[in-house]
């Protein structure tokens, strides 16, 4: 073992390898935190119509499920970046391959463009949407029926019930099984390295194969992937206990 | 907007067809052994003593806070290294098809034992306590009784989970190994038709994956009915 490796000065970014681990925790949580917000918006547009008595929103949502979940996270992934500039009018792509700007203004320098970041962001946030879009739709589904009559019966719209009645109710409900989710395209991230984007995954291969410290370098890796990981699961612990609705959701219904 | 040459596809048919067969060779070791595995370790994390409990929950909480990626790289790493201490073998000792299989079998094995785990714990306690009443052991009352109920109960979901195993094998790509859609990749580089390549696998996927959730599906409403 050799941990003093990751303190010596690595060959690229003026940083020690260490500084690219954190660079690559960096792009890491930066496509997560973007994926998921694009996921959690479609997915619960997504999962809302897959509830609503509108025929065909309701089937043109199954089919997006269907479609972005029966299709390898990987090979979307390479819809996205190879396919997608190929397939739009000739000057957008070369516009999307040739002229995004390089990362290279902001604090954590990279040696990709803002193409590759934004393909993986899209890639990676629609894909995590149709996962979403059952949550929501099984948290919804797993309201009691009463609960939009009575809402209809009220007054409301459709639309108000959907706001103020039963999302309300569901997103609470659904909160293990999303940190699973969030977790899950927080893992996912690492795919992005097949396109270029240089993340935690990414970066702990290249420090092996530049010093030959694997060990240490995949090491290093995993244990700021596990801390994450706990990380957030005990911040959804806490959100979830302060958000619980009393007498209405079991206690400990935990991951 | 460029001109599509699908025939592209049935000129390179013989090298994708023997990546699907990589794919297709990888995706059975890997439900069989992950399967295998996954019920070992989950009759280990519901084990009384800690001593066997411990090993078995730390190894699944591990391998399922990381990335699939970079599981298969540390496997892609240690696997050579082990055997190689073991045999006093140099070099070569195993081939990247192994690596990856001893990666797959060793993720999907923690993947499946949760799912074991689930389905050994829906069976009544009072199940094992007969079986132990009429003089079964452990491993009698396993195989017999609990094991034979839990597997009626979790076969959907572990159906689900294989689909999902059939995605997943195309992460070999980052080892290099020329899985179906490392073949197309291989096809694409050599004839800059990656946009034909890329849609077709994605259309072979889409077209595999949905017929096996339909009938999954389909499965899980005859259980349904029977039970």
């Amino acid at each position: 073992m050799d941990w003093k490796v990751l303190l010596e000065q690595a060959p690229s970014g003026g940083m020690t390898y260490l500084g690219w681990l954190w660079s690559g925790l960096f792009w890491t949580l930066a496509v997560s935190v973007c994926a998921w917000v694009i996921a959690f918006t479609v997915g619960s547009v997504v999962g809302v119509l897959r509830t609503a008595p509108l025929r065909i929103p309701r089937a043109l949502a199954t089919a997006y499920v269907e479609l972005f979940r029966n299709i390898p996270l990987l090979v979307q992934m390479f819809l996205w970046y190879f396919v997608m500039p190929e397939v739009v009018p000739r000057e957008w792509g070369d516009w999307l391959k040739q002229d995004m700007p390089n990362l290279l203004v902001l604090p954590f320098a990279a040696q990709f463009s803002l193409w590759e970041f934004t393909a993986a962001v899209l890639c990676l946030g629609l894909y995590t949407a149709s996962r979403v879009a059952e949550q929501v739709r099984s948290g919804i589904q797993s309201l009691p029926r009463g609960q939009t009559g009575a809402g209809l019966a009220m007054g409301f719209t459709l639309p108000q019930v959907y706001r103020h009645v039963t999302l309300p109710m569901a997103y609470r409900i659904i909160i293990p099984p999303m940190t699973s989710e969030f977790l899950t395209i927080f893992k996912n991230s690492s795919t992005a390295l097949t396109i270029g984007v240089l993340e935690l995954t990414a970066q702990s291969r290249q420090i092996s194969e530049y010093t030959f410290k694997t060990f240490e370098a995949f090491t290093a890796a995993t244990l700021i992937y596990i801390a994450i990981t706990m990380t957030v699961i005990l911040l959804m612990r806490s959100l979830e206990k302060r958000v619980a609705v009393p007498g209405y959701i079991a206690q400990g219904s935990g991951h | 907007m460029t001109e599509f040459d699908w025939g592209v596809i049935w000129k390179y048919r013989e090298a994708l067809w023997d990546g699907m067969l990589t794919s297709l060779k990888l995706f059975a070791i890997a439900l069989t052994g992950g399967i295998f595995f996954g019920t070992l370790l989950a009759m280990a994390r519901l084990s009384h003593w800690k001593a066997v409990s411990a090993p078995a929950a730390g190894f699944v909480n591990l391998i399922r806070a990381i990335p699939f990626i970079m599981a298969i790289f540390w496997f892609y790493f240690l696997t050579p290294m082990i055997v190689s201490k073991f045999t006093g073998q140099q070099g070569e000792a195993v081939g990247p098809f192994t690596s990856a299989v001893v990666a797959f079998i060793m993720v999907e094995s923690a993947y499946y034992s949760e799912i074991v785990r689930a389905g050994i714990q829906s069976i009544p306690r009072g199940q094992p306590s007969a079986a132990y009443a009429l003089g079964m052991n452990y491993w009698q009352s396993m195989g017999h009784v609990v094991l034979p109920q839990a597997f009626r109960n979790m076969l959907p979901v572990m159906l689900t989970q294989a689909v999902i195993l059939f995605q997943d094998t195309s992460l070999v790509y980052v080892v290099a190994l020329k899985d179906f859609l490392g073949a197309a990749s291989k096809a694409g580089q050599l004839t800059g038709r990656i946009v034909e390549l890329y849609l077709f696998v994605a259309v072979v996927f889409l077209v595999i994956c949905l017929a096996a959730s339909w009938g999954v599906k389909r499965l899980q409403a005859s259980l349904a009915v029977t039970r």
